[in-house]
């Protein structure tokens, strides 16, 4: 799950300035979950929208708003709202705002900051969990991801800044990684796993702009 | 001559530790490493300790060689990637920089550039690993180097983290990965050091127990709130808190006194005595006291 947060309504007035007719694009999976871009804050988004003087032509939730050939046949079917709009708002991640941005000559504005890859703890609760380092070693550390769960991404043991109750040094309230790591190992008399020394990782797995291209995949 | 015969040796081993400066007035680092210099094997320099910013540690240790130390360069993952940090080791050799102490380092945030990007690009294990490959001749990618250290390695350890089973799995590891001796962090209970040292029987590198002289009551009640892995027993506050009153006192009455300094040393030397016969050596931390490092060692009878 992508996990985002609404921008301050200042933020998205000031991306929206000069453009007084525009189009809501939601996404009915990650933005749908964390209540930024579901049915519900696209209805309140143009209510807002309405009271700052603006008119909102038309919406739509894309059906996930990253996907590129989905989200252009949504929105050709919203071809004459789109077209009378001086922009569109997406209401998703940054990567459903890339998408749109691709699936519109429209410019496109973004009501979301985007924080990280989580999962749902509870409602309204998310924990960034992976890291997408793209070189996995959750095999070696009883699935909780030291990459992500350490604060300096240690792959070979904790540092000693632990505090006595187990947590990280930066955060009181964050719990040591590595700490969760042994504890799990531990229990599951498997702590012979954390004497193989880990290499470093290869940070290529890691660059700029990731793409995968599965065989029988089709066409992007 | 690096600080490995000195560990091959016999002899009990002391290092000592001096701070670089917030800014380029070195006078006091070179004075403090001049005095201690003939009294200990060797004298780590600290690498941005807590992560506040200050001059480097490899130029520290260069010009305390001058003064006649024997510098340990200590070396933090934070700030540098693995480029930066092969290139400082070459760079720290040809420096006449002979012993590297291989830490994590405390994050940013702890620090005073809170905003700064952490790096980690390497461990303090794959650190050691990257390190004794450039003393076996190649970098980490396996390329050929034209000219080779030969460092003598180091790590640490914090006995009092918790859990110690955890510490000693990643020591092992530092050991396995080269490192050729073992700073701790300070030490204050010389029975639980006991029972570490006992959980460690099976390692092969020389251990040396850290020793951070207490300067006051309060900074016992502070490191054991806020320095992890640190705990001084309430026995040595209440001496340093007595000692303290006796200064106030003596104050009150217009006299000078050094109650607090004499007990520090006194409570640095009973630790010592009583770490001797479990490891290889200490490290003593002064943290701005280096000038009572000669009584500790005396009053140690070292």
């Amino acid at each position: 799950m992508v996990i985002s947060e609404p921008k301050p309504l200042e933020e998205i007035l000031e991306s929206l300035e000069g453009q007084d007719k525009v189009f809501l694009v939601g996404c009915t999976e990650c933005a749908t979950v964390c209540q930024v871009g579901g049915e519900e804050q696209v209805k309140e988004m143009a209510e807002t929208l309405e009271r700052h003087g603006k008119t909102v032509m038309g919406s739509v939730l894309g059906d996930p708003g990253c996907h590129l050939l989905g989200l252009k046949r949504q929105f050709r079917e919203h071809g004459e709202e789109i077209g009378a709009a001086d922009g569109l708002l997406i209401m998703s991640c940054g990567n459903g705002a890339q998408t749109a941005a691709d699936a519109t000559d429209k410019p496109v504005h973004v009501a979301t900051n985007t924080l990280f890859v989580g999962r749902v703890a509870r409602f309204g609760h998310y924990r960034e969990m992976c890291s997408l380092c793209g070189e996995c070693t959750l095999e070696q550390t009883g699935y909780i991801c030291p990459v992500t769960r350490c604060s300096k991404g240690l792959l070979n043991g904790p540092c000693g800044g632990a505090t006595a109750e187990g947590k990280c040094e930066v955060d009181p309230e964050m719990d040591c990684g590595w700490l969760l790591i042994y504890n799990k190992l531990k229990e599951q008399n498997r702590l012979d796993l954390l004497k193989a020394y880990v290499a470093p990782k290869d940070v290529r797995m890691h660059p700029a702009e990731r793409t995968l291209s599965r065989e029988g995949g089709g066409e992007a | 001559m690096s600080l490995r015969p000195v560990l091959e040796s016999d002899k009990f081993v002391v290092t000592a530790e001096v701070g670089p400066p917030k800014g380029t007035r070195m006078e006091h680092v070179l004075e403090e490493a001049k005095l201690l210099a003939p009294l200990v094997d060797g004298i780590n320099v600290t690498d941005i300790q807590a992560a506040a910013m200050r001059l480097g540690s490899m130029a520290a240790c260069h010009l305390i060689k001058d003064v006649g130390a024997e510098p340990v360069l200590q070396m933090v993952c934070r700030d540098r990637n693995r480029l930066a940090l092969q290139s400082d080791l070459l760079s720290a050799w040809v420096l006449g920089i002979e012993n590297v102490l291989c830490l994590t380092g405390d994050h940013p945030e702890l620090g005073d550039h809170k905003g700064a990007k952490s790096v980690y690009d390497l461990d303090s294990v794959q650190l050691l690993h990257v390190a004794r490959g450039l003393n076996e001749g190649r970098d980490m990618m396996g390329n050929e180097l034209d000219g080779k250290p030969d460092f003598c390695l180091g790590a640490v350890v914090t006995p009092g983290a918790n859990p110690q089973e955890m510490q000693i799995l990643k020591l092992e590891k530092k050991v396995e990965a080269g490192a050729e001796f073992v700073q701790t962090q300070a030490v204050y209970d010389v029975g639980a050091f006991r029972d570490f040292m006992e959980r460690l029987g099976h390692l092969q590198a020389p251990v040396l127990a850290g020793i951070v002289l207490l300067k006051s009551a309060g900074m016992a009640r502070y490191m054991n709130a806020n320095v992890a892995g640190v705990s001084v027993p309430d026995p040595l506050i209440k001496e340093m808190a007595e000692a303290g009153q006796k200064d106030k006192a003596a104050k009150a009455e217009g006299k000078t006194a050094d109650h607090k300094v004499r007990t520090s040393i006194e409570i640095a030397a009973r630790l010592i005595r009583g770490l001797k016969p479990l490891c290889r050596g200490v490290h003593i931390m002064p943290l701005g006291w280096g000038q009572h490092v000669p009584a500790v060692l005396e009053a140690a009878g070292l």
